[in-house]
């Protein structure tokens, strides 16, 4: 077929496959629509390759072996027995890897491997590689480690006050080491305010600890080439962070490592720092000269961990007779497992996050994070703010009864708009009133709330969160993420993207982003991500930060790229840039007013209304004619100068902040404590819905994780006798994340405030929609019962305990 | 120790040797390179594994390759053909059932056996259908919704009866 002909009926596809519909040139096109996941078919027809769907030639298989004591000197480790068994290949330890690690630079305590001791039952102490699972299993229980067993601290007070256990030894003589970070901070006259204030309420909180409990059990398989470079293929939301790292315990050059991150079944934040598998399998693979593969059994992930922290909160909360807010005060413990992980940024999380929808009158936080034998707690959807979010907005709930006022009015009158926060963190753009005006429309909350019979009941909740930080994990003035785009003469467009596909749809978000830009049908995009060795770098699928910084990033690659085809096509045609549009696979002119017509011509010569147009690959050959090979690269840098002037004021400063606010409603059982919640109403200011059906998505996911932390889901280990440290559920069957049975129905309401800072107004959509479900269960569980569960979760036995407290003979 | 078993997976026949402690899960993913039907847990608590005997949906992991001989398998790879997909593949793309995908070959095929043997299910029966596949993304509504959308194109192709 002569190329002409192929580029009209690339264009004929393209406006029959729906994406015509010319609206002028300020009119989206592709972007807006619910357009099909990029990698949707692959997904429907189970061809999307996961890590551990990889096999490479002459692969081994690795497993590790972990401590049976929550707290324990390691004297020694015999591994003989293990190395001359016929199959094995070979067995490490601690002292093969003797570097620290962590995600944050200045809190590095992990080994790939234990060191001398274990903190955690789970703490990995050796690893061996064999030719099967099952040799691997059989190596596994053929190693002898001799342990002398410490005094384990399994509650945060045990820490916070022992000196004589320390699970870390402390940076600085005579501190006490179990003390991970400690945070105070306060913004305004806290005290005098409080004193003015018309009414306080006070309150203790408790958030549990849950796990992320991703589908996918994290998998990491490493080829030590021949060529001398060592490449990792795991199941990570961090290649570039995991590359630093991996670099840094083998001690080889960043340059020579390259970190390919397949398909992720799900990480919520569990997978965004480096694991011990991805040492193990890189260390045994340069051993052995071989490709080795671990894979987590689902019970590693519980130990493996990383998820929410549990907290113990004091909120003290006062306000004026009219509901205004005059002071916060809030104290936080915060209960961290046996490693730093993230842990520092999670202190200051648990306070810095707090500061907006609502105007706060003023604000001190103070937060401690300490260390206990337990599984390593860190980053989970919606990082350190969801917690005091719970404690919080119930206390707005109890003040809007102290004070006669409906909760949602409360909320609208402390809400503080666009500008700068208590803490100094700069707001360009809120839809809050919007979601409180949607949530309390849809859910009939005036027909309902305070209306319904004993043990119905309706609550609501807002929240804020981040679209990424401005200030990298490491301190670096370089950007924090970047594209390369690059189009040839076929109409063909590729996005080489450092975003980490994690199911939340970066790679659709892009390759609709070019495909909006450069006039393409998205069938005509490629996209190459993840990869460290083809894409620029990126610092990850974490913060919620891609769609605001790897969108803009592609998006003026893409607008660089745009600008050279449409000056190529306006020379030919002899006018000027501006009236040449691409889009639909066309490139066309438009009328000087800004309208196009359609022309019929097909041809490139003037239509009915004088109006030419050419398929955009013969646009694309123009440009390649006139430029060159066609390529550009784009970045974003985030703002450097919104933040607070104060220790810690950079940390939690964002771009741009998305908002969102729950009405729940429940059904209460009195007699067995069950809580059936019927429908969460979910409205969230996403700025701009680039794909209404993956924003959708990301509200319900949101939605029904925090419906599951809230109900059913308890992260925790044994406290006590001979299986001190030992998970207490470590199945899907025992720790129970929601079936479809147990979910509600969740109704998503999208509200665009067009942010300026993000890609065609676009904010967050994936952490902040969690983050009012457990408040709004809880709300609506006071209005339902009349009793507060400030305690989670709301397990029956709970909540019918709560119930006969507050009322001795039921009816 | 591996025994020769014969398999009919997605209408072809196989004879290979496994060894006997097997299950369906480890001989698809590992002796036929059927890497769709995935692993989650190992232990018939998620899901993800399911795959159809004899169009019933069953766990994979839990099931040694034993019992799968003399009966026909069905895994995600054989649920409809590259250029004709089944409804139900069809309607979880449209409507974004599919996040990470993990979990949606499993769900594919509880989706289709629930099609295949209740043309047209109702709400209560999909959530049903559906509730031994855990889903950590979605929250489960727009997967209900791709099943209920599959259930309306089967009705109007009118091969409700002669489910594929």
């Amino acid at each position: 077929m002569h190329p002409d002909e192929l580029n009209a009926i690339q264009a004929a596809l393209a406006e029959a496959a729906g994406e015509a519909g010319d609206q002028g040139p300020d009119q989206m096109s592709i972007l807006g629509r619910r357009n099909r996941r990029y990698e949707g078919h692959a997904k429907s027809t189970g061809r999307e390759l996961y890590t551990d769907d990889l096999a490479l030639p002459g692969m081994l298989h690795g497993k590790i072996l972990r401590s049976p004591h929550p707290h324990a000197k390691i004297l020694s480790i015999d591994t003989a027995d293990a190395e001359t068994m016929p199959g094995v290949h070979a067995v490490i330890t601690g002292a093969d890897m003797p570097v620290e690690f962590g995600i944050i630079p200045w809190t590095r305590d992990e080994h790939a491997l234990a060191v001398r001791k274990v903190r955690y039952v789970g703490d990995a102490v050796a690893a061996v590689a064999a030719r099967d699972e099952d040799t691997a299993n059989r190596a596994l229980a053929a190693i002898r480690v001799e342990y002398e067993t410490l005094p384990a601290l399994l509650e945060p007070r045990d820490s916070l006050d022992s000196s004589a256990v320390q699970i870390h030894e402390p940076k600085k003589e005579g501190r006490n080491g179990n003390v991970t970070k400690h945070v105070r901070l306060e913004f305004g006259p806290v005290d005098d305010e409080m004193d003015a204030a018309d009414v306080v309420v006070e309150g203790e909180y408790y958030f549990h600890g849950t796990t992320h409990a991703p589908i996918e059990p994290h998998c990491a398989i490493a080829l030590a080439g021949a060529d001398g470079i060592l490449t990792v293929w795991s199941s990570t939301q961090v290649p570039h962070y995991l590359q630093r790292e991996l670099a840094r315990v083998l001690g080889l050059d960043v340059a020579r490592i390259r970190v390919i991150q397949p398909a992720v079944g799900g990480a919520f934040g569990g997978k965004s720092e480096p694991f011990d598998l991805e040492f193990c399998v890189a260390a045994l693979s340069i051993r052995t000269g071989r490709p080795v593969k671990i894979l987590y059994t689902r019970e590693e992930l519980f130990y493996s961990h990383r998820g929410r922290h549990p907290i113990e909160m004091w909120y003290r909360v006062g306000a004026s007779k009219d509901g205004a807010l005059r002071a916060v005060d809030a104290r936080s413990l915060l209960d961290g497992g046996a490693y730093a992980s993230f842990g520092l940024v999670t202190t200051y999380y648990s306070g810095q996050l707090l500061t907006a929808p609502y105007r706060l009158g003023s604000y001190r936080f103070e937060s401690t994070r300490v260390y206990t034998n337990k599984p390593a707690c860190g980053p989970k959807r919606g990082h350190g703010s969801v917690q005091p979010r719970f404690a919080f907005e119930i206390s707005l709930d109890k003040l809007a009864t102290e004070l006669g006022i409906d909760p949602i009015e409360l909320r609208r009158r402390n809400f503080m708009g666009t500008g700068e926060t208590v803490n100094e963190f700069r707001v360009r753009s809120n839809g809050f009133l919007e979601c409180l005006d949607a949530v309390e429309k849809a859910s009939g909350w005036k027909e309902k709330y305070g209306r319904m019979p004993f043990g119905r009941g309706i609550g609501v909740a807002g929240s804020c969160y981040i679209s990424g930080t401005n200030y990298p994990i490491y301190p670096n003035s370089m950007p924090q993420a970047a594209a390369q785009v690059q189009i040839e003469r076929s109409g063909r467009v590729t996005v080489f993207h450092g975003a980490s596909e994690i199911g939340q749809g970066s790679d659709s978000t892009m390759a609709a982003i070019a495909a909006e830009e450069l006039g393409v049908p998205l069938g005509y995009v490629r996209v190459v991500s993840a990869d460290t060795d083809l894409v620029p770098v990126d610092l990850g699928a974490y913060s919620s930060r891609e769609t605001l910084m790897v969108g803009n990033a592609t998006r003026s690659a893409c607008l660089e790229l745009a600008g050279k085809v449409r000056t190529a096509v306006a020379a030919v045609w002899d006018l000027p840039e501006d009236r040449i549009r691409l889009a639909h696979g066309w490139a066309r002119e438009v009328s000087d007013v800004g309208v196009s017509d359609r022309t019929s011509d097909e041809n490139g010569s003037a239509g009915s209304a004088g109006l030419r147009r050419i398929p955009i690959a013969e646009a694309f050959q123009l440009a390649e004619a006139a430029h060159g090979t066609l390529g550009a690269v784009g970045h974003y840098d985030t703002p450097k100068d919104v933040h607070g002037e104060y220790r810690g004021g950079t940390i939690g400063a964002s771009p741009a902040y998305s908002f969102t606010a729950h009405v729940a409603e429940v059904e209460v059982d009195a007699d067995t404590g069950f809580v059936d919640v019927k429908t969460i109403w979910v409205a969230h200011d996403c700025g701009k819905a680039l794909n209404p059906m993956l924003v959708e998505g990301q509200m319900e996911g949101s939605a029904y994780m925090g419906f599951g932390e809230a109900l059913m889901e308890h992260h925790a280990v044994k406290r006590g006798g001979p299986e001190l440290g030992l998970h207490d559920a470590p199945s899907l069957l025992d720790y129970r994340i929601p079936t479809s049975r147990d979910c509600p129905e969740f109704v998503s309401l999208i509200v665009e405030s067009n942010d300026p800072e993000g890609p065609y107004g676009a904010k967050e959509a994936g952490e902040g929609p969690l983050h009012p479900s457990l408040p709004a269960i809880a709300n609506a569980i006071y209005d339902a019962v009349g009793v507060r569960m400030d305690r989670l979760p709301f397990t029956p036995d709970r909540v019918w305990r709560a119930l006969r407290t507050s009322r001795p003979s039921p009816p | 120790m591996k025994q020769i078993v014969r398999l009919e997976v997605n209408g072809e026949r196989h004879e290979l040797a496994v060894p006997v402690h097997h299950t369906l899960l480890e001989t698809l993913r590992y002796g036929l390179g059927l890497t769709g039907t995935k692993q989650g847990c190992d232990k018939g608590d998620c899901g993800a594994c399911t795959v159809l005997l004899d169009e019933e949906a069953v766990l994979s992991c839990l099931l040694p390759v034993w019992e799968a001989e003399e009966r026909s398998v069905r895994t995600v790879e054989g649920l409809g053909d590259p250029r004709d997909l089944h409804p139900l593949q069809e309607a979880f793309d449209l409507t974004g059932a599919a996040q990470c995908g993990f979990c949606t070959p499993g769900m594919l095929c509880s989706g289709v056996a629930l099609l295949g043997s209740t043309p047209s299910p109702t709400r209560d029966q999909i959530v049903e259908a559906l509730s031994g596949n855990l889903c950590r993304c979605t929250g489960y509504t727009k997967i209900i919704e791709a099943v209920e959308q599959a259930a309306r194109t089967l009705r109007e192709r009118g091969d409700v009866d002669a489910p594929r």
